[in-house]
């Protein structure tokens, strides 16, 4: 009995030491269903981080573009011509430096990259391929899509008549690091450009497209002078995306989109697959208190005598509660630490066996020593919870009945 | 406890109705309009046939359970006015209770278990509660046992230590409901020598209630429940001059 512990301390846990193999047996299982969660938390978070990261690595959070043009009739009549919707043209953001000022100044945004960019033809000797000519401050652009760390030959530099482009048109056009290309823009502007680096974005169809361009030189090819053609925004919580641009669109009449929008589909996958795996959780969370609850209550059926005896003694209702409550929270506690070593074996087993033909993991799972404090601080808290019914049974329990019974 | 004790009765029953609801309309009356007054370092038995009531006057007197009327007086303390707190705080100081089948907590020692009411008043265990309960463990002849578990000892060992645990909060009122009743002659008969001898040396008052005539002819006073009325109480005068005086404390 040690000095500093309070009675119902005391009474916890030599209750929970005398009741060896219930104890035992709910601990273990109380710590199954905590490995499962932690196990399949840390999967889940490795997973969608994985996956967000390939999906953003060529896109920005939020993307800010002119305002659509539309025809607009000057009678207005329901009899009136029948509107077509007009051609989008290339065109600049009004005042786009002003913007940038006051969108870099907004706290949850963590970057801003100016974008001029418009259709062109890459042309070199006889292959012509079609690709999206991007004009880019670098230094702004690595903020939001770090293409300087996805260069795989050369560097990112962009001077007047220098570009960058994928593997995949270098492949398509014969071309390497320091080879000349020419830039023939849809509207007749001509330039040649020497190639100075190589990127893989990790999308074929980006790395065959893309052809990185100095801001500058896009502006003179798309003829776009001092304009630009979209803005691009890195922001510091990806999940407020949607909610950002709404604002931006609402303050500026220009329109904004999140990259939540644009990639609609893989956002509703990677929703459902959240809400599913919060539901599997809640309900291995919910068996898990039942499962606290049932050994508990037997365990007061059992105690009755001894609680009556304590009651006669002069133990008072709050003294057998807490008592109950105590013993609830030890049990997710340790349940809590025993899942998460299990957890820890699971996700090395994970980590060992799971892998690519090729031997490399299939994908990283970083593991927040966080995640193992709020299991055992949620796994005490659903066993202080769960002991309340057999608690206040225990303590609602009448000393009479209770020793003669 | 060395503050002065009330010099009055430790117990007083005035007109002491108990009725349960049997039904949703009957309720049967089990005690008839008790009087009983239990002066200090007395040493009566209360006897009776089965269901004459002897449960649930000792269940009253120990504060367990409320009458239906009437007024009961511990020390001379009123206690119908009290809250539940307040009457389980009082039950805890006032009264020891001593039960057939010894009650010892399991999980705990000989010795947690002599603790166990200071521990509970007191919210955490220190030294003197320690002490205090080796004393009287001690005092039982059971010093050895001190780390024995309830399953390690024997009935009779179980039931000195279930005496010394109703005599840690120094009470004045001891309740033993049937205290023998589970033992062999010869452990009988220690366990109710050491009643008697707390009873003389510490003027600790006895209620025992029992089945068992050759106990109840032991005790100073034999108060009779039939039918949930007293028919009869009388005190043998001479017992009490014959016992010898031991451990004054």
């Amino acid at each position: 009995m040690y000095p500093w512990l309070p009675f119902e301390w005391i009474a916890a846990t030599r209750f929970l030491r005398e009741g060896r193999m219930q104890s035992l047996l709910i601990i273990v299982g109380v710590g199954v269903g905590v490995s499962v969660i932690v196990f399949m938390s840390a999967l889940l978070s490795g997973l969608q981080s994985n996956l967000v990261r390939r999906t953003l690595s060529s896109q920005a959070h939020v993307v800010i573009l002119p305002p659509e043009e539309v025809a607009r009739p000057q009678r207005d009549s329901t009899l009136g011509p029948i509107l077509q919707k007009q051609a989008q043209r290339l065109r600049s953001i009004d005042q786009w430096q002003k913007l940038r000022g006051r969108l870099a100044e907004m706290p949850e945004i963590a970057a801003v990259s100016p974008i001029a960019s418009g259709p062109a033809f890459a042309v070199r000797g006889n292959a012509n391929k079609s690709v999206t000519l991007i004009g880019i401050e670098p230094d702004n652009y690595n903020r939001i899509i770090a293409l300087d760390e996805k260069m795989v030959a050369g560097r990112l530099r962009l001077n007047a008549g220098e570009t960058v482009i994928g593997i995949e048109l270098a492949k398509d056009l014969g071309a390497s690091v320091g080879d000349k290309l020419r830039i023939n823009s849809s509207n007749g502007t001509t330039d040649t450009l020497t190639i100075t680096g190589l990127f893989d974005l990790g999308n074929k169809g980006v790395n065959a497209r893309n052809v990185y361009v100095g801001l500058r030189s896009a502006q003179t090819l798309l003829d776009l002078v001092g304009g630009v053609s979209s803005i691009d925004l890195g922001l510091r919580d990806m999940y407020a995306a949607d909610a950002i641009a709404l604002r931006i669109a609402r303050e500026t009449g220009l329109q904004a989109d999140s990259w939540i929008k644009t990639n609609a589909q893989f956002f509703t996958a990677l929703t459902s697959q959240k809400i599913s795996s919060n539901v599997i959780r809640f309900f291995i969370g919910l068996s898990v208190a039942f499962g606290i609850a049932s050994v508990l209550v037997v365990s007061v059926v059992q105690r009755s005598k001894e609680i009556g005896i304590l009651r006669a003694m002069g133990a008072t209702r709050g003294q057998m509660l807490r008592t109950f409550l105590i013993q609830g929270g030890i049990v997710g506690l340790l349940g809590s630490v025993l899942g998460s070593s299990l957890a820890w074996v699971f996700l090395a087993l994970w980590r060992a066996l799971a892998l690519n033909p090729d031997g490399t993991p299939m994908f990283m799972i970083t593991v927040e020593p966080e995640l193992f404090a709020i299991s055992a601080a949620g796994a005490t808290l659903v066993g202080i919870f769960s002991a309340l019914i057999p608690a206040r049974r225990a303590a609602s329990l009448d000393p009479v009945v209770a020793i003669r019974g | 406890m060395a503050e002065a004790k009330f010099d009055g009765p430790v117990l007083e029953l005035e007109d002491i109705h108990k009725s349960y609801a049997t039904g949703s309309e009957v309720e049967t009356e089990v005690l008839h309009g008790i009087n009983l007054r239990l002066q200090r370092g007395e040493f009566a038995a209360l006897i009776g046939p089965s269901g004459s009531g002897k449960s649930t006057l000792l269940n009253l007197i120990g504060l367990l359970d409320r009458p239906s009327s009437g007024r009961l007086l511990i020390d001379g303390q009123e206690t119908g006015s009290l809250d539940d707190g307040a009457l389980t705080r009082l039950r805890g100081r006032s009264i020891g209770f001593v039960f057939q089948h010894h009650h010892l907590i399991p999980a705990f020692t000989a010795l947690e278990n002599v603790m166990m009411p200071l521990l509970v008043e007191r919210g955490r265990p220190d030294d003197e509660m320690r002490q205090r309960a080796a004393k009287l463990l001690d005092q039982v002849g059971l010093t050895a046992q001190a780390n024995h578990q309830a399953n390690q000892m024997s009935g009779g060992q179980q039931q000195r230590v279930a005496i010394a645990r109703a005599l840690t909060m120094q009470p004045s009122l001891v309740l033993a409901d049937e205290p023998t009743g589970n033992l062999d002659t010869k452990s009988a008969d220690s366990v109710f020598a050491l009643m008697r001898e707390v009873n003389v040396s510490q003027q600790t008052t006895f209620l025992i209630v029992t089945h068992d005539p050759r106990l109840a002819a032991r005790c100073d006073r034999i108060i009779e429940l039939v039918d949930g009325t007293i028919v009869s109480d009388h005190v043998a005068e001479v017992r009490k001059q014959e016992m010898p005086q031991q451990h004054p404390d």
